[in-house]
């Protein structure tokens, strides 16, 4: 009743091919913005703020990534992770470097140095397709690791091989280091992401996007078309790296606060590729449902029982929530395979012809 | 330059003044390179006859090695247990092909992953919570393995050979030939071989997808429970041994996805080159380059042979 484009007629090209067409949800675009900029940090306590926002707004980035690559271009990378790591590693060095600077230019800046490594290590994808580049992906993901571990100038010598965020202001108001507010990382983290999402949007929406999804409908068919499947495949890998290393960056300079390898380990990449199978292959506003539904289902988990008033040892508790955990995955891949996005659309659809069923 | 002589002719040199020492490595890199083969075959077994990447068969070597460990530790008998961890081998592939495979047939390969992804966090959950997450001793004595280790003199040194090593290296032939046994000669295997080929053409002349899906990783189950008594019998049992599933990858897109004969060369050829790896030239770099050293291997073939050593070759059409 409410969503309904009927008679929402569009009279020129640039009208139809907005980035939201419907009235509708150009006003839900904005309550959305209007409350995630305004209402929460008025609002929301730390804890709220600290583990639920930040992490899942950091993680949406780098699944936004991730979708990049393996949602839009179809190649699986398992590599994230360690992209993520060259983000932060790599942001932390710069600001060794290049203490003056403004820090949102450092963090976008190690996001170019993610997408370097990204383009090395996907130069096999040239080559090798399907799950063998997966596993090639691994190479990065290990090697880079190992990097972040032995390679003792990445954290500047330090005794504990963990890097430490320096305190750095942004016009007059601390963001990152210790004594940055929860509220202030917040709304730079929230911007950023608005940011780049919007870029994304708009990248997979051109020219760059189209060939992109022709290389992953089929490369062959693709290459004969004229698209250059060389430079196709390696400007994925670059801009899905680029993404995930500022999200990487931003995950140690605007939320952790200090951080080393273990962080940018094997897990780490699985985990956002669950954000990204989840959410839905393919789709922008899948990867934040994804990342928001990975990130939030363990603190449910954590904390049902104890609502409900069950007591649980901790570790059965533990056990637990990982059974629970991959039953869900299970139960949700059965369901819907093509992710959130997908019952998101469903949802739309149903609204859109409601109160009819068809 | 002295980097370049350190890396290409030192090496060489120091294998060539201690031929004993490299011996060694080289029988320690082929041990290592069995167990890596045998984990590989199972990922092969379930990929050939389901299309399914199965991240879950690490997992499932320390579940079956848990599960036997955790029933000996209730009282049961040892070879009482091995038997019933085999009927738990079967009910878990039951399972898997009813609440699993079935109700995801016919979708893409990544889903199917996925949901891999799912059953390794179930068995993680369930092990522990049934058994317990503490590291536990194999039963080797009581499943009369051997123990010990003979020295060997060789080449004005001495090689030592630990019995369980040479067990193991037994064992997985044992394994490997009955399995080519049983995918050439029975009815079973040359259905799976169907199957493997094409599951329409398979079920039209009338094998039944879900007996072959639950043959092959019951088999899976059963290689991953020889693995998982023989990783035991080396280091103790405990949900740490989840990361040789990653040393078996690089191992697999060796030997390419689908060959057998592929997962047990590619094994060796890992095993081997990483011990070396480690020990000529790991100094060089600072050590623990084991944990990548494979995957650059693994990376170097794929460059020429895009589908693994044994792989089917890929056509392509549009």
């Amino acid at each position: 009743m409410l969503y309904r484009e009927a008679g929402q007629f569009k009279t020129t090209y640039e009208a139809d091919q907005a980035l939201f067409p419907i009235l509708q949800d150009r006003i839900g675009i904005v309550v959305i913005l209007a409350i995630a900029f305004i209402a929460v940090p008025l609002t929301a306590n730390t804890f709220v703020i600290d583990s639920i926002l930040i992490p899942v707004l950091v993680f949406a980035l780098a699944a936004i990534g991730l979708n990049l690559l393996t949602g839009y271009t179809g190649l699986l990378s398992l590599g994230t992770g360690a992209f993520m790591g060259v983000g932060a590693f790599g942001c932390y060095k710069l600001t060794t470097f290049f203490p003056g600077v403004n820090i949102v230019v450092l963090i976008v800046g190690s996001g170019f140095l993610a997408a370097a490594a990204g383009i090395i290590f996907g130069l096999p994808s040239l080559r090798i397709k399907g799950f063998y580049l997966a596993v090639a992906t691994l190479a990065a993901q290990f090697f880079l690791s190992w990097c972040f571990i032995r390679v003792a100038w990445l954290y500047n010598y330090n005794v504990s091989a963990a890097i430490e965020v320096p305190q750095r202001t942004l016009f007059r108001v601390v963001v990152t280091g210790p004594s940055a507010a929860p509220t202030t990382r917040y709304l730079l983290v929230l911007t950023i992401v608005s940011v780049m999402t919007l870029l994304a949007s708009n990248l997979i929406r051109g020219r760059i996007g189209r060939t992109w999804m022709a290389v992953r409908d089929m490369d062959i068919a693709a290459e004969l078309i004229g698209i250059k499947l060389y430079q196709t495949k390696l400007m994925a890998f670059a801009v899905s790296s680029f993404y995930c290393g500022v999200a990487g960056a931003m995950l140690v300079f605007l939320w952790l606060g200090n951080a080393e390898s273990e962080s940018f380990n094997i897990n780490q990449s699985f985990l956002i590729l669950f954000m990204v199978i989840i959410g839905g292959l393919g789709s922008l506003t899948g990867s934040f449902f994804g990342a928001a539904f990975i990130w939030g289902l363990p603190i449910v988990l954590e904390y049902a029982p104890a609502y409900f008033g069950i007591k649980v040892a901790s570790a059965t508790a533990e056990h637990l929530s990982y059974i629970t955990l991959g039953t869900l995955i299970i139960l949700f891949l059965i369901v819907e395979p093509n992710g959130l996005a997908r019952l998101w659309q469903i949802g739309k659809q149903k609204l859109r012809v409601w109160p009819f069923p068809y | 330059m002295h980097m370049l002589y350190q890396i290409f002719i030192d090496p060489f040199v120091q294998m060539g003044s201690a031929p004993d020492l490299f011996v060694q490595t080289l029988w320690e890199g082929l041990v290592a390179g069995v167990l890596y083969s045998l984990i590989a075959l199972g990922f092969v077994l379930i990929f050939k006859a389901s299309g399914v990447f199965n991240f879950a068969q690490g997992i499932m070597v320390v579940f079956a090695a848990l599960t036997l460990v955790g029933l000996y530790a209730h009282g049961v008998p040892a070879f009482l247990a091995l038997a019933l961890t085999i009927g738990v081998m079967f009910l878990l592939a039951l399972g898997v092909e009813r609440l699993v495979l079935r109700p995801l047939v016919n979708q893409p390969e990544i889903i199917l992953f996925m949901a891999t992804f799912g059953l390794t966090y179930i068995l993680i959950g369930g092990g522990e919570l049934i058994f317990g997450g503490d590291p536990k001793v194999m039963i080797s004595n009581q499943l009369y393995l051997p123990s010990g280790s003979y020295r060997i003199p060789a080449l004005g040194g001495f090689v030592q050979m630990q019995k369980i090593d040479i067990a193991a290296a037994v064992i997985a032939s044992i394994m490997v030939a009955s399995l080519a046994v049983f995918f050439q000669k029975t009815r079973i295997g040359r259905a799976l071989r169907a199957v493997a080929d094409s599951h329409r053409a398979a079920l039209s002349v009338g094998i039944s997808l879900e007996f072959i899906w639950v043959t092959v990783w019951f088999a899976a189950g059963i290689v991953a429970l020889a693995t998982g008594i023989m990783w035991g019998a080396r280091s103790d049992v405990s949900f740490a041994l989840d990361v040789i599933a990653l040393k078996a990858l690089p191992v697999l897109i060796l030997g390419g996805f689908t060959s057998i004969p592929g997962a047990i060369v590619g094994g060796v050829i890992i095993g081997v080159g990483e011990k070396l790896g480690e020990f000529y030239w790991g100094p060089l770099f600072g050590s623990g380059i084991e944990e990548w050293f494979a995957y650059v291997i693994a990376l170097i073939f794929l460059l020429f042979r895009p589908q693994g050593l044994f792989g089917e070759k890929i056509i392509e059409r549009i």
